[in-house]
């Protein structure tokens, strides 16, 4: 799950990382209240999961509480790449006199963490890795030790950051570790001309797998601004929404996004991923399905379960069961394969409903899916 | 001779009385596989009857390993213990962990892999489906009737997608099937696979099944390239998944232009590995690539 900025800047404070002065609202009018608490000019910003904010003009200077009203009211409601702003912070503006860049990321293919610096903080980090890789220090963390003083200094010097940062790198490596993230990203970090080292903006993603575990964001189920995704979730469905019109069922994830690549080898849009894993109860696929047949833009539907464990026979047992709670409106498809495939495929041929056709190969029933998609 | 399991393999099973560990215990039992004891510190001493088959219970890993000489261990305890499961077993000497466990925080992984690495035993997953030696034995979920044994060698990170491709080939068969897992960090790897399946003798081709997400397949693309004289084939899973949206492996995510499908296709094919654009036509050039090379085209 990602922060917004002003959650990642709490993180930071809380873990003895300086941060300007700021609030949040969703409010211009108090907007303007906060920013004559913190002393009239003030930086407004959108609070959104993307990226390009300033480009997009979610970033602006506002020199008076009546300008961060009115600049407030402009930002909030924008849409940034798809996200609307739904919230505004407002902070104190820093002379800022250098702006460094610093950050803990998962690499995946050394299966450790990685700490990228450089003193080339401000602008995009990639851009500056790639047209002057010498300026972009990458120093693996190893997990039993994690980020000591020394090893703080180590990444400070490679990169060039004065010493007062190393400071910053240890407790960085505190929220990544005990807020259990898997990115943090500080960038700027800057040096005032007080000489403070101060985190600018920030991004932080924690890891899902260990809500468990941390108890403030264990509560918050995972954002869908989708209203399908958030009916599934409720459900405890692995459903994300995309724009098509086949609507996709199946089992495993590897599995699915095969199905949806085969759908839209035969021309056709897959409507979403769903994935109801290895059980395929009737529960499950009932729940699946009413989802699904929600979604006004699905034109058909594609089952698509391969039976090992959960062997064909009870995977049609649990879909004439679905067929009898959920009120069919589109056809389905569906291609059973695997375990006990001709006893699941005579369950859904003595069912003999309607709207249900069967094909036995996953490439066929993926065509049929496309064509009956086109023809309604 | 196969890789990693045999029917020589000695199996203890990390959670074995918790609901998952039973039902799997008994299915890598009716698959041949050697299991020879369960580890649970509360049940010590206890044994578990499985139809014809008692199996003990021990207090330990390094107890189950110093009773029956057990090789090889099963995870399937919860995620907030799979950790200390890990390094229970990784000090207790085991040559192989299979971490079945789906939802282990990326610390905890980073934490066991690499501690696993420093004491010289082998992790396969987390989040994975285990590995399966077709007539010899099975560690992990894999079902084990969709295929029998053969001269093919298939590494995925997908469960689903490896029984698809076991099913679709089972009248040729397989040497050994691994699930390396759809995690961000697994302890095995493509290229770990690809090497092993190079030096086995009952491997004669190899499928390799990739998906979005991390750059394994590209790497191992390249590793094909230098060090593989096997013929390759693969198939990759999620052209259509949409940038920065996760589909259900914890692994599969697009960020950015590196990552996708697309490109993990074109290393591949750069690399002389064929690429099916469905998992039934990966099946076709599989045969169409055994029947040349045993007709000595």
């Amino acid at each position: 799950m990602d922060l917004f900025e002003h959650q990642a800047r709490e993180l930071f404070e809380e873990h003895g990382i300086l941060v300007p002065r700021a609030e949040v609202t969703d409010s211009p009018k108090e907007a303007r209240e906060i920013a004559r608490r913190l002393g009239g000019r003030v930086v407004v910003k959108a609070q959104v999961k993307t990226g390009g904010r300033g480009k997009a003009g979610g970033v602006k200077l506002a020199a008076d509480p009546a300008a961060a009203e009115l600049t407030a009211r402009q930002i909030l409601g924008m849409d940034i790449k798809g996200h609307t702003v739904g919230k505004v912070m407002l902070a104190q503006p820093v002379d800022i006199e250098a702006e460094f860049y610093v950050s803990y990321v998962l690499d995946r293919a050394a299966g450790r963490f990685l700490a990228i610096a450089s003193a080339e903080g401000g602008m995009d980090i990639e851009e500056v890795a790639a047209t002057r890789p010498d300026a972009v220090a990458r120093i693996h963390i190893d997990p039993a030790e994690g980020v000591t003083s020394a090893k703080a200094a180590e990444i400070a010097e490679a990169a060039g950051l004065p010493p007062q940062t190393v400071d910053v790198l240890v407790r960085l490596w505190d929220v990544l570790t005990r807020e259990d993230a898997v990115l943090v990203e500080v960038n700027p970090l800057v040096r005032t001309a007080q000489g403070q080292i101060l985190a600018l903006d920030g991004k932080v993603t924690l890891d899902d797998n260990a809500r468990f575990r941390q108890a403030r964001w264990g509560g918050q189920g995972a954002a869908h601004d989708d209203p399908l995704e958030a009916a599934a979730a409720a459900k405890g469905l692995n459903y994300v929404k995309l724009d098509g019109e086949v609507g996709i069922i199946g089992n495993g994830a590897g599995l699915v996004m095969s199905t949806l690549d085969v759908v839209a080898g035969c021309g056709a849009r897959p409507a979403n991923f769903l994935d109801i894993g290895g059980g395929a109860s009737a529960q499950i696929m009932a729940d699946g399905l009413s989802v699904i047949l929600s979604d006004p833009a699905v034109k058909s539907v594609f089952v698509n379960v391969f039976g090992g464990i959960t062997a064909c026979d009870a995977v049609a047992d649990g879909i004439v069961q679905a067929l009898d709670t959920v009120q069919l409106t589109k056809p389905l498809v569906v291609r059973l394969d695997g375990n006990n495939a001709v006893r699941g495929r005579a369950i859904l041929d003595d069912r003999a409903h309607p709207l249900v056709q069967q094909a036995t190969t996953m490439d066929g029933a993926a065509r049929r899916a496309a064509q009956l998609a086109d023809a309604t | 001779m196969a890789i990693y399991l045999t029917k020589e393999s000695k199996v203890l099973v990390q959670g074995m009385t918790g609901g998952e560990g039973m039902k799997h215990t008994r299915r890598m039992l009716a698959a041949g596989t050697d299991v020879v004891g369960g580890v649970n510190p509360r049940k010590a001493g206890q044994s578990v009857d499985f139809d014809d088959r008692a199996v003990p219970v021990f207090g330990s890993v390094r107890e189950g390993i110093e009773a029956t000489g057990a090789d090889v261990s099963v995870v399937f305890v919860p995620p907030a213990f799979a950790k200390a499961a890990v390094v229970e077993a990784a000090d207790a000497g085991i040559g192989l962990a299979v971490v079945i466990t789906e939802g282990i925080p990326v610390h905890d992984s980073v934490a066991f892999t690499t501690y696993a690495k420093s004491k010289g035993t082998r992790i396969v997953g987390p989040n994975c489906p285990g590995l399966i030696t077709p007539g010899q034995a099975n560690a992990g979920i894999i079902p084990a009737d969709i295929t029998k044994p053969g001269r093919i060698g298939l590494v995925s990170k997908s469960g689903t997608l490896t029984y698809q491709l076991m099913y679709e080939l089972r009248d040729i068969g397989f040497s050994t099937c691994v699930g390396i897992g759809g995690d961000p960090v697994v302890g095995t790897t493509h290229i770990d696979c690809l090497a092993a399946f190079q030096d086995d003798p009952d491997t004669e081709l190899i499928v390799l099944i990739g998906e979005i997400g991390g750059d394994a397949e590209e790497r191992a693309a390249a590793y094909v390239r230098d060090h593989v004289t096997k013929p390759v084939i693969g198939y990759i899973a999620g052209f259509t998944a949409p940038e920065g949206k996760t589909m259900g492996h914890a692994g599969a995510i697009v960020s950015g232009s590196s990552g996708t499908a697309r490109a993990k296709k074109e290393a591949l094919e750069a690399a002389g590995v064929q690429v099916g654009d469905t998992p039934t036509e990966t099946a076709r050039l599989v045969l169409a690539r055994l029947e040349a090379s045993r007709s000595g085209t």
